[in-house]
C-alpha cells in the first residue's frame, strides 16, 4: 500500500506558556502597521493577530487573502498569533 | 526520525510474512479473468489467509475497509474492492496486499492483465515492472535514495510514461509505513544513504498519460486525465550481498514479477 507523504501537517512546537493556545484557520483581511494583521476566523470573528517570532525570523511574508493558522490565547480571544501560512 | 536497521533475525521474520504475501498474490493473479469482480478477489484473499498466523496489514489501517487494494485501469492505488466492479477483457488491475506476521510487515503489489490487452497497455506493464527491477538493483549499501528514485524516473520517462508524485514507497518493518519516504523520482547522489539492514517497500506507480492524481473519496487515487496506470511493488532489504526481495521465495531469480 503506497504511502501518502505529508499526511500530518507540521505544527510549530511552542514553549509551555504557549501550549494552551487554540489553533484555528483564518484568512488575512488587511495588513496593519507593526507587523500586525486583521484576520477573519472561520467562525467569521475578526481578530488582531501578529506574526510569530519563528515566522518572522524565517521571513515568511503574509499578504491579504492568505490562508493562515492562528493561535488564540484562551484569555483574550480578540488577539492571536499567526503560526503558519498555507500555500 | 531515524531509519530503523533490521537484524538478520528480524529480516527472517519479514521474509516469513513476505512469503505469505507472495503466495496470496500469486494465487490471486491466476484468478483474474473477465467476469470476476474485485470483491471476488477480496474474498479469495480472505480465504487464503484465514486460519494462518498473522493478519492482513491493510484492513483497519487508517480505517481502510478491505484486505486488498484492487485498482483497475485509471485507478492508480488504493482501489477498494467492490461486488459491482466486474473485470472486463482488456483491462488491467493492480492487486496490492500486505501481511503482518509476528509483529513484522511485508507489502507487495502486482498489476495483472485481464484476458488479452492492447500492446500499449502491455508496454505500460512491462516498463513499470522493469522500473521496479532497476530500482531494486540500486538497493545496495552506499547508494542513496535518490539513486533508487532516479532509476525509476529515468526509465519510465524515456519510455514516454510518467511517474506519480503524490504517493511514495516507504520504509517498512514493525509498522507498515515507516521512515524513510522513497519517491519514484529523484536525482542520483541525493537523499539518505542506504545501509545494511534497511528495508523499504519499493513501489513505482506509472501513468500512461500525465502524472497528475485525482482523489475519489478518501482512498482511491486515479489519474486526472483518465489514462491507465500500473503499479508493482516489493519489500526489499539492503544487505551486504545486495538487494534481498523479501516478498518472494529466495530461490526465485530473474525479473521481480
Amino acid at each position: 500500500m503506497a504511502k501518502q507523504p505529508f499526511e500530518e501537517k507540521k505544527k510549530g512546537d511552542s514553549g509551555n506558556s504557549k501550549e494552551d493556545a487554540i489553533e484555528v484557520m483564518a484568512t488575512v483581511i488587511e495588513p496593519l502597521p507593526n507587523a500586525m494583521f486583521r484576520v477573519q476566523l472561520e467562525t467569521k470573528h475578526l481578530v488582531l493577530a501578529h506574526v510569530s517570532g519563528k515566522m518572522r525570523k524565517n521571513f515568511i511574508r503574509i499578504l491579504a487573502g492568505d490562508k493562515v493558522a492562528v493561535e488564540l490565547s484562551p484569555y483574550d480571544l480578540t488577539r492571536g498569533r499567526i503560526v503558519y501560512r498555507y500555500k | 526520525m531515524a531509519i530503523q536497521l533490521r537484524s538478520a533475525a528480524e529480516l527472517e521474520k519479514m521474509y516469513h510474512a513476505g512469503q505469505v504475501v507472495h503466495e496470496v498474490l500469486n494465487k490471486l493473479r491466476a484468478e483474474v479473468k473477465p467476469g470476476v469482480t474485485t470483491m471476488d478477489l477480496e474474498r479469495i484473499a480472505e480465504g487464503l489467509i484465514a486460519g494462518r498466523p498473522g493478519k492482513a496489514a491493510f484492513k483497519g489501517y487508517r480505517g481502510y475497509p478491505c484486505v486488498l487494494c484492487t485498482s483497475v485501469n485509471s485507478e492508480i492505488v488504493h482501489g477498494i474492492p467492490s461486488p459491482k466492479r466486474k473485470l472486463r477483457e482488456g483491462e488491467v488491475v493492480s492487486i496490492d496486499f500486505g501481511m503482518e506476521v509476528d509483529g513484522y510487515y511485508a507489502d507487495s503489489a502486482v498489476t495483472v492483465p485481464v484476458g488479452k490487452i492492447s500492446p500499449e497497455l502491455q508496454k505500460l506493464l512491462d516498463v513499470t515492472r522493469e522500473s521496479l527491477d532497476r530500482a531494486i538493483d540500486k538497493m545496495r549499501p552506499g547508494n542513496r535514495l535518490g539513486d533508487v528514485g532516479h532509476a525509476v524516473q529515468s526509465w519510465v520517462e524515456q519510455n514516454g510514461f510518467s511517474v506519480v508524485r503524490e504517493f511514495v514507497g516507504h520504509g517498512i518493518g514493525t509498522k507498515m509505513h515507516d521512515e524513510p519516504n522513497l519517491p519514484n523520482y529523484g536525482e542520483p547522489g541525493r537523499g539518505a544513504r542506504l545501509q545494511e539492514g534497511m528495508v523499504i517497500a519499493v513501489e513505482p506507480m506509472v501513468n500512461a498519460g500525465r502524472p497528475e492524481v485525482q482523489m475519489r473519496g478518501e482512498w482511491v487515487a486515479e489519474t486526472a486525465d483518465g489514462s491507465p496506470s500500473a503499479h508493482f511493488e516489493h519489500t526489499v532489504a539492503v544487505t551486504s550481498n545486495g538487494p534481498w526481495i523479501l516478498t518472494r521465495p529466495k530461490e526465485m531469480t530473474g525479473p521481480s514479477w
